[in-house]
């Protein structure tokens, strides 16, 4: 799926659009940081609670395409301002990370276990 | 934060770092003058006229068991004791530095104590040298005059813009997440531009991003070099202290000293120093708890070229 695609997904809603559309081939759901930079692949999106905006320097070193930010929580100006200076997209979502998982993995084909 | 920490100029950056790599042993003085423990006050002060130094170990085979200074011996000669033997004048309980730790932690050591000279010991705990602020400063004057030369000969062939090749070193202070991932991305962007892997600017990605933030994390403030040629990217980690009491441990995923703060701030996953390794091709760490550590990490650039193309 295409990273503009999340936004039509309930209950997104895009947080930060300034950003290259591009296929999104996989996803990493992690709060840790050093996790997200050893595990995430380049082109994922990553789902997150971690509203913060070292979570948008990690995913610029590994090449994240896109942030899920979960539980509703707030994204602050100085994350939004980072992301849209790397051109990472950022999201927002109510649901928690693991629906969100769960959705965006149907859509990109279901997970690799399956 | 980012306004009040200006960096320093690049050349003088450059000259710390490389001191601060260098080994103990290779700025030491090896020619040491001891004496053992059935000497008098009188031999120490003949060993120091005729030599011109102001500190000589006492030792018991081969072992540090104190150490005579000019103060002592200026102590001994007050009492009218210079027949006296050493052991009832000299300081026992001495401060030692192992020879192949590297001279960050030495400088350290020289902030933290008030002694003007450190015995050197091997790995068996044997006397092999002794360090002055003379060493250092020789280290210093010829790591300068190294640069110097080096940026003369940069300005009669200036460097390719386009060319692999870049030395950079960063200067990190406590706690300033702000900057913290600021070196990693300008390294990023220099390898990507010039055409590395995507694979290995990953690797040095990380690599150096985990390191950048152990030092405003976990250290007291330091400094983060990087050495890049076509054939590798060396990245050098240097930090003040407070030094790891295991690095074992340290190594241990999901081992982390992290406090409730940084952990707040997405890190202290016990990750850090394990990612470094894993990314690695040559991974080295040393570490005295006061002194500081120092972390070297080695990612190659060319056998990996020759693989992918195979």
């Amino acid at each position: 799926m295409k990273i503009s695609e999340l936004a039509s997904l309930e209950p997104f809603s895009c947080v930060q659009g300034e950003y290259e559309d591009g296929e999104i081939t996989s996803g990493y759901t992690s709060d840790l940081l050093s996790d997200v930079m050893g595990n995430a692949e380049e082109g994922s999106v990553l789902i997150t609670i971690q509203a913060h905006k070292n979570t948008v320097a990690v995913s610029s070193l590994a090449g994240v395409a896109a942030i899920v930010i979960c539980n509703d929580r707030p994204v602050p100006e100085d994350m939004l301002a980072a992301s849209a200076e790397e051109g990472i997209a950022v999201f927002q979502t109510s649901e928690n990370q693991f629906n969100t998982s769960a959705l965006i993995a149907q859509h990109i084909g279901g997970c690799p276990a399956a | 934060m980012s306004e009040e920490h200006k960096q320093p100029l690049q050349s003088s950056l450059r000259v710390q770092e490389l001191i601060y790599g260098l080994r103990i042993s290779e700025v030491m003085t090896s020619k040491v003058f001891a004496v053992s423990r059935n000497c008098t006050m009188r031999d120490v002060q003949t060993i120091m006229k005729n030599n011109s130094i102001t500190g000589v170990p006492v030792v018991d085979s081969k072992r540090v068991v104190g150490i005579v200074t000019m103060n002592d011996l200026m102590n001994a000669l007050e009492q009218g004791a210079m027949e006296q033997n050493v052991t009832r004048w000299m300081v026992g309980e001495v401060q030692t530095l192992a020879e192949d730790m590297p001279l960050s932690f030495a400088i350290s050591a020289f902030g933290k104590f008030s002694f003007r000279q450190f015995p050197v010991v091997n790995k068996k705990n044997e006397l092999t040298g002794i360090l002055t602020f003379r060493n250092i400063n020789h280290a210093l004057i010829r790591e300068l005059s190294r640069q110097l030369r080096q940026m003369e000969q940069q300005s009669e062939q200036p460097v390719e813009p386009a060319s692999l090749n870049l030395s950079k070193v960063y200067q990190l202070h406590r706690y300033d997440f702000e900057n913290g991932g600021k070196a990693s991305s300008e390294i990023k962007k220099f390898l990507k531009e010039r055409g590395v892997p995507p694979k290995l600017v990953r690797r040095v990605a990380v690599a150096s991003y985990e390191l950048e933030i152990n030092l405003v994390a976990h250290s007291i403030g330091g400094m983060l070099g990087f050495d890049i040629n076509e054939n590798r990217v060396k990245i050098s980690s240097h930090d003040r202290g407070p030094g790891i009491e295991d690095t074992e441990k340290a190594l241990t995923q999901g081992y982390s000293t992290a406090n409730e703060w940084i952990r707040s701030q997405g890190f202290g996953a016990g990750m850090g120093l394990p990612n470094v390794k894993r990314v690695s091709d040559e991974f080295a760490i040393e570490s005295a708890v006061g002194m500081g550590t120092m972390v070297q990490s080695i990612i190659y650039l060319k056998s990996e070229k020759e693989n992918e193309n195979q």
